[in-house]
């Protein structure tokens, strides 16, 4: 009797035959979204075993197949368990990843089988996803990261938040070896924090799927976080195929057929007509030509540089995926322009192509100026001594305003990001940046495309001509991913989901970056920008959704180098004939050498990467503040942030309490409520302990406790602090649970966030360490202080406080709370006159209190500062504010904050607000438009910041500088 | 500093009100949450002389026009009502400048008690002169809605029972008739029953109602089998709603599983009872706290008569006595858990695993925030208390697609089936 098991994934597929618990035959092969035709042409290779089959599938993409076809399916969690069970019996754990899952199987100590949520990288995807961005094979990758030094941090939760934090690095010179060490370490973070959810890992440990099974790399970054020896990291020969074995033992109980009715049941199998499909994005040929030749009207001039004579002007974009550089004459003519990936190695790229211009131009022409902008522009100038630098945003504007003097429009969709500004009365009006989640960008498409085994221009020229564009969706990569999946299960051809991607791009920017409700918002003259419309389709889609003819120039790619020339051509004074820019010869002989070192500056240690240039001098990145940089920060930093933070740290008396040792979690609520519990129990006799300071470190400490990986950063670093006062052995730790907050009479309600409010239950339903007695966890309202105290004398039974004690304790630290509110206050008041003084701008960086922990502002406060301006907080104005009538309900203290925080904004110049957001925070989707409509009310710029797990600062930088240049141009 | 006098800025827009004159000839748009109670929700409202009609579109248009309006971190069911709203409007088949659309709110400290504002916004972009009207308990959006008399009160209340008892019974006859539709005409021969005895007063003669209610189903012929039996809890929208939740009811019963769906009422009781917690954990609303406490013990009494029946009758599992799931759930998470969903999420789970049905799909928008604590974060909880459970929970999302989801709830129902075998 021989069983076949077929293995559909959603990027390969596998097939094995067993006889009497043999395995006869296995294969493991990429489908390219050929679904059926891939599955048929495996199944023929079965011809010369000959006779019949009990036949089974599993697989996220075989239930179409096996429903319609009507064959046996098993859900492939299942098929591995059973697979499990019959030939490795000692498992305790098994981890599988696949293409886009990942699953992990408790099989002993109650069986648990796990599968990733919706939201969730660190798959198989994710990993090929990063090799393209590393311009690596997978197995280069893997090799590359065998022999690594050193492990960053970066974001496992999705492909783009990871691409975020890998982006940068590359740009600041690290090494590919240690990024790909980096990215198997954040797989593995994905896995133990996403699936195990507050379960360990331990035991005999099986590993499965195709990605452990041919990188060695990810395995050994699995071995080394589970501290698994070789005896129970267990590594099996068949994990490629490991599912359709067991899909094959499930068939055991199917009816026998031939391998031709079998193969006929599947070629059988049909569109289900389930899909949306929209338009055709051209009808005809001819429609096409007409919309090349409209778009051919915005191109530039060129000049012949092996002719021209005179002066130049030079522009370099240093971009996140890409390099740009364009050379032009004074009326704007180009000379030479390049487009490049950066392949990772931008510096190189530019010194070569600087030394190609030298070549070609001779002695001929003189470049007068030149100027950086884009992600590597501090590196570019300090490398090359460049004369001027300006944020790309700006850049980009320069450029439109070249090609449409009108516009009031721009957006541009780079590699991996999206930005769109408004334009009034020449000046930059609004920003738009995409958030790190809603990117479904260019590189999107390019990492699609080669997953279907594609160059990115065949590729999109094929969706030009679909038939039938199928419906994607617009949110972020990940969801995409799976909407393709399923258009492919459902029959979509691959120039339909080309088109389909297209369209998804566009929509996605359209009404989710730049929010608009109907495409009139956006404006009359739109110039659209960027590689990714370079492409046909995404252009033609884009003109489609909004229903305008918009212009492309045909440098659509080259606009921040256009831009950045003409920045350098319209600021270099007359009398400056010749630009800093290295000269030919300096040039010649150039070379630099990267190396990181971990900043000891202060806790913080950041990962400064030091460049060493060929004439001995040194650039650093990745410092946050002057103390990377090996200066010394001033005395008193006009820094609200860093003020609160310091103070907090200090607030326990840290002398020994008569009762015992009460561990307090610094994070969430407590940001705000520290000094009414350290009153509170220092009244009472208790010694109050702190959690460590936030970390990454601190961060893994509890990944293995956190039960919901959508849940925000802050909640889940509380998981860190816990684990923390555990180890520090206090008698019980302190965090209540508070459905309202402090009641300021500003709002109809003073609700606390849910999140904030409940999370001591769900700590301990989580952590095994855990229990009744040493987590500490009231309900009260501390504005009731009746109930508070009874609920507080309740609580600490055990303690037998006399209630007058506990009354008085409660009230000593409600006199703190206040207190620590005026000192608020005055720092706030010492940091305006300071600031006033010196002429700076201030920036109200308004969040919520437990933004003030640098871990999850990650030192923005600091980068402002660095920016030259003055930094306060929501709570150091807030009172100064008037009360507000909002459209959405006003009934969390903290927003009736941010709403206030804004009002006093608007009021007084020299003042703006940046809103900071933790990514995943639902209830501050509600307060992002009342912001901007408050501000917006007395012509001042909204921005907002969202902060994650993400560690750097590249894209922040950038925001915040677009900001300043802003508000420069209309203070103009 | 010396206090200064408050001041206070608007920035609100204005919007418009629906008035009481405009009840003769505006039609009112209704969201499809629950398909079932619904009927009788919309039935016992047109008697007070409102036209309205509940929308049943759905597809990908419904969900492309929630994604355009809506903020995409807002939540799912935000997103598909709204969807309903424009995709029904565009449809041409409504008066533009005669039709209102409602929602149904329940208040609190979830951002859901926003959802109103947002689509007030949305609404104003394409069609600025549709009212948007609340229907609450809790007195939100005075003077702009459907004049809630007691009498509507009372028929809602009563609908609320009726729902639950049609739904509760036809899950459990579903699975296992005999003659394929059966079930389904019962159920709609019932709803017409109490439509009917919404016309003619008799609705109040509880006793009678839910009996004839009872003996319908009861005579429904059916096979006998065991079947796996799956427990539907989570988020009050997407656990209810067909397009919120992908039809998870029907795709449950294609698996060949009996959906144990929760009774509409255990929501409405633990709405009502927050309201006297709020006064003894937090002292808020003492006053409120008494009508609340006098509202529970009337809500309370009928589902205790309706228990008592269902056990007369003896053929049905009757529903969970909700003081008992009080105390079940104080086991495994605090009452005081208030906001969204809360504590009631895990009480049903342990309330299901008491009464045989181990197997349970939590369902919950992508990113819920007070299901964070109450879903996720609680089954712990529950599980150490009951090992048996086989909890899956499930995100529902615009663009997470129906294989992810239905791919785990069949993991969920493989390890089903395996204990059920075992069992036999």
């Amino acid at each position: 009797m021989k069983l076949l098991g077929i293995d559909v994934g959603s990027t390969t597929v596998k097939v094995c035959v067993l006889e009497d618990g043999k395995i006869l035959y296995s294969s493991y092969v990429r489908h390219f979204s050929r679904v059926k035709e891939c599955v048929l042409g495996e199944l023929e290779k079965l011809r010369p075993f000959g006779g019949a089959f009990r036949a089974c599938i599993t697989g996220s993409a075989g239930l179409g197949i096996a429903q319609r076809g009507k064959i046996e399916f098993v859900q492939e969690v299942q098929a591995a368990y059973g697979a499990i069970r019959a030939l490795y019996p000692q498992t305790d754990v098994a981890v599988e990843l696949g293409g886009e899952d990942a699953k992990i199987i408790f099989v002993t100590g109650g069986t648990e089988q796990r599968m990733n949520g919706s939201c969730a990288g660190g798959t198989g995807a994710f990993i090929d996803q990063m090799a393209t961005l590393l311009d690596l094979s997978v197995d280069e990758m893997d090799a590359l990261s065998l022999t690594a030094n050193k492990v960053y941090p970066i974001a496992s939760r999705c492909g783009v938040f990871a691409k975020s934090d890998i982006q940068p690095l590359l740009n600041q010179g690290a090494s590919k070896a240690d990024i790909s060490a980096s990215i198997f370490r954040a797989v593995v973070d994905q896995t133990v924090s996403g699936l195990a959810q507050g379960r360990r890992i331990k035991g005999n440990v099986l590993f499965l799927g195709g990605p452990l099974y041919f990188l060695k790399g990810l395995r050994k970054a699995f071995c080394d976080t589970l501290g698994l020896d070789e005896e129970h990291a267990v590594f099996p020969e068949n994990a490629p195929c490991f599912m359709s074995i067991g899909a094959a033992m499930y068939a055991e109980h199917c009816k026998e057929e031939s391998l031709d009715e079998i193969k006929a049941r599947i070629s059988a199998v049909s569109d289900s007509g389930n899909i949306t499909v929209g338009k055709p994005l051209f009808s005809s040929q001819s429609e096409y030509d007409e919309f090349v030749a409209r778009h051919k009207r915005s191109d530039l001039a060129f000049r012949n540089i092996l002719q021209y004579e005179g002066d130049a002007y030079l522009g370099i974009d240093s971009g996140s995926t890409t390099t740009k550089l364009m050379l032009i004459t004074p009326e704007n003519e180009i000379l030479y322009s390049h487009y490049q990936s950066n392949n990772g190695q931008p510096l190189d790229i530019v010194v070569q192509k600087i030394r190609e211009i030298y070549a070609l131009t001779g002695r001929r022409i003189t470049i007068r100026g030149a100027c950086v902008t884009g992600y590597g522009e501090d590196m570019m100038r300090a490398a090359l001594k460049i004369d001027f630098g300006v944020v790309e945003t700006m850049a980009h504007f320069k450029a439109a305003l070249h090609f449409n003097p009108e516009v009031d429009f721009i957006i541009d969709i780079g590699g991996q990001d999206i930005k769109c500004f408004k334009v009034k009365n020449h000046a930059i009006d609004s920003i738009m940046l995409n958030e790190a989640c809603s990117s479904g960008c260019g590189s999107f498409i390019q990492t699609f495309a080669k997953a279907m085994g594609m160059e990115i221009e065949e590729f999109s020229r094929i969706g030009l001509f679909a038939k039938r564009p199928v419906e994607l969706g617009s949110r972020c990569t990940v969801f995409m991913n799976s909407s393709v999946k399923q258009a492919q299960k459902e029959g979509a051809s691959v120039e339909d989901i080309s088109a389909g991607l297209s369209s998804s791009i566009v929509k996605n920017a359209i009404y989710k970056v730049i929010r608009a409700r109907t495409s009139e918002e956006l404006g009359e003259h739109i110039v659209v920008q960027g590689g990714t419309f370079l492409n046909d389709a995404v252009l033609r889609s884009f003109e489609i959704e909004t229903g305008k003819e918009v212009v492309r120039p045909a440098i659509a790619g080259l606009m921040g180098a256009f831009g950045a020339a003409l920045y350098a051509k319209e600021n270099t004074p007359q009398d400056k004939l010749i630009s800093t820019i290295a000269t030919e010869a300096e040039l010649k002989n150039f070379t630099y050498s990267a190396q990181s070192v971990n900043c000891r500056g202060c806790t913080s240690h950041c990962n400064v990467n030091i460049l060493t240039f060929s004439d001995g001098r040194r650039f650093l990145s990745g410092n946050k503040c002057e103390r990377g940089a090996g200066l010394k920060p001033p005395e008193n930093p006009l820094d609200m942030y860093a003020f609160k933070y310091n103070r907090l740290l200090a607030m326990p008396a840290q002398k020994e309490g008569a009762r015992g040792r009460v561990g307090i979690p610094l994070q969430l609520v407590m940001y705000e409520q520290l000094p009414l519990w350290t009153g509170f129990f220092e009244t009472c006799g208790f010694e109050v302990v702190l959690s460590e300071k936030s970390s990454r470190d601190l961060y893994f400490k509890g990944q293995h406790t956190v039960a919901s990986d959508t849940v925000c950063y802050p909640a889940k670093l509380m998981h860190g602090h816990i684990e923390s006062l555990l180890d520090q052995g206090v008698d019980f730790i302190f965090y209540p649970c508070e459905s309202y907050n402090l009641d300021e009479h500003a709002s109809s309600n003073y609700y606390n966030c849910p999140v904030a409010a409940y999370y001591s239950e769900l700590l301990k339903a989580n952590n095994e360490r855990l229990n009744e007695d040493n987590l500490v966890m009231p309900y009260l309202n501390p504005n009731n202080e009746k109930l508070a105290v009874k609920a507080l004398a309740k609580a600490l039974k055990r303690y037998k406080l006399p209630v007058s004690l506990l009354k008085r304790a409660y009230r000593e630290g409600m006199r703190r709370v206040h207190e620590w509110h005026d000192q608020v206050v005055a720092e706030g008041r010492r940091i305006i006159a300071k600031a006033q003084e010196e002429n700076r701008q201030i920036i109200v960086l308004a969040g919520r209190p437990y933004h003030a922990d640098p871990e999850i502002n990650h030192g923005i406060s600091k980068l402002l500062n660095s920016l030259g301006l003055a930094v306060l907080s929501e709570d150091a104005v807030f009172e100064e504010g008037n009360l507000v009538k909002v459209n959405v309900l006003n009934q969390w203290t903290y927003h009736a904050r941010l709403y206030r925080a804004a009002e006093f904004v608007t009021r007084h110049d020299g003042f703006n607000l940046v809103q900071l957001v933790s990514f995943g925070c639902g209830i501050d989707a509600i307060t992002t438009d009342e912001m901007r409509t408050i501000l917006e009310s007395a012509g001042k710029l909204y921005t907002q910041i969202k902060i994650d797990e993400i560690n750097n600062l590249g894209v922040v930088k950038i925001r915040l500088r677009s900001m300043l240049a802003a508000i420069e141009e209309q203070n103009r | 500093m010396k206090k200064k006098k408050k001041i206070t800025i608007d920035y609100t827009e204005k919007y418009p009100l629906f008035t009481q004159d405009m009840k003769k000839d505006y039609t009112i748009l209704i969201p499809d949450m629950l398909p079932w109670h619904f009927e009788l929700f919309v039935h016992a409202i047109r008697q007070e002389g409102y036209k309205c009609e509940v929308l049943h579109n759905e597809g990908r248009a419904v969900i492309d026009e929630g994604l355009k309006h809506i903020h995409n971190d807002m939540c799912y069911p935000a997103l598909c009502v709204l969807g309903q709203y424009f995709d029904a409007l565009k449809s041409g088949k409504y008066d533009l400048d005669k039709t209102a659309v409602l929602i149904i709110q329940s208040g609190g400290g979830c951002r859901a008690s926003n959802y109103i504002s947002l689509y007030r916004k949305a609404f104003r972009a394409e069609y600025p002169q549709i009212p948007v009207l609340s229907l609450n308990f809790v007195g939100l959006e005075k003077g702009n809605g459907l004049n809630m008399t007691f009498r509507l009160l009372k028929k809602l209340s009563y609908g609320v029972y009726y729902g639950d008892l049609i739904m509760w019974l036809f899950n459990q006859v579903k699975p296992y008739e005999e003659n394929e539709g059966d079930a389904h005409k019962t159920r709609l021969a019932c709803l017409e029953a109490i439509k009917k005895a919404y016309d003619d007063g008799s609705y109040t003669k509880f006793k009678r109602q839910a009996k004839y209610i009872m003996n319908a189903f009861a005579a429904v012929s059916v096979r006998k089998e065991e079947k796996v039996r799956v427990g539907i809890v989570g988020e009050i929208y997407v656990k209810y709603s067909p397009l919120g939740n992908s039809h998870l009811e029907d795709f449950l019963l294609s698996e060949g599983c009996e959906p144990v769906a929760q009774p509409l009422l255990e929501f409405v009781l633990y709405c009502v009872i927050n309201g006297v917690n709020d006064a003894k954990f937090y002292g808020i609303n003492k006053k409120l706290a008494f009508i609340y406490r006098i509202a529970y013990k009337v809500l309370y009494k009928k589902e205790r008569q309706l228990i008592k029946w269902m056990k007369q009758q003896g053929r049905f599992q009757p529903f969970h006595d909700f003081e008992h799931l009080r105390a079940l759930g104080n086991k495994v998470c605090n009452q005081g858990v208030k906001m969204g969903e809360g504590w009631v999420i895990p009480a049903e789970m342990a309330g299901l695993s008491e009464s045989g049905v181990n197997n349970i799909v939590c369902a919950q928008p992508f990113g819920c925030l007070p299901n964070h604590i109450a879903g996720k974060g609680a089954t712990r909880a529950v599980k150490d208390r009951y090992p048996d459970l086989n909890v899956v929970p499930v995100d529902y999302d615009p663009s997470a697609t129906r294989v992810n989801q239905e791919n785990r709830i069949k993991l969920m129902l493989a390890t089903a089936r395996e204990q059920l075998a075992q069992k036999n």
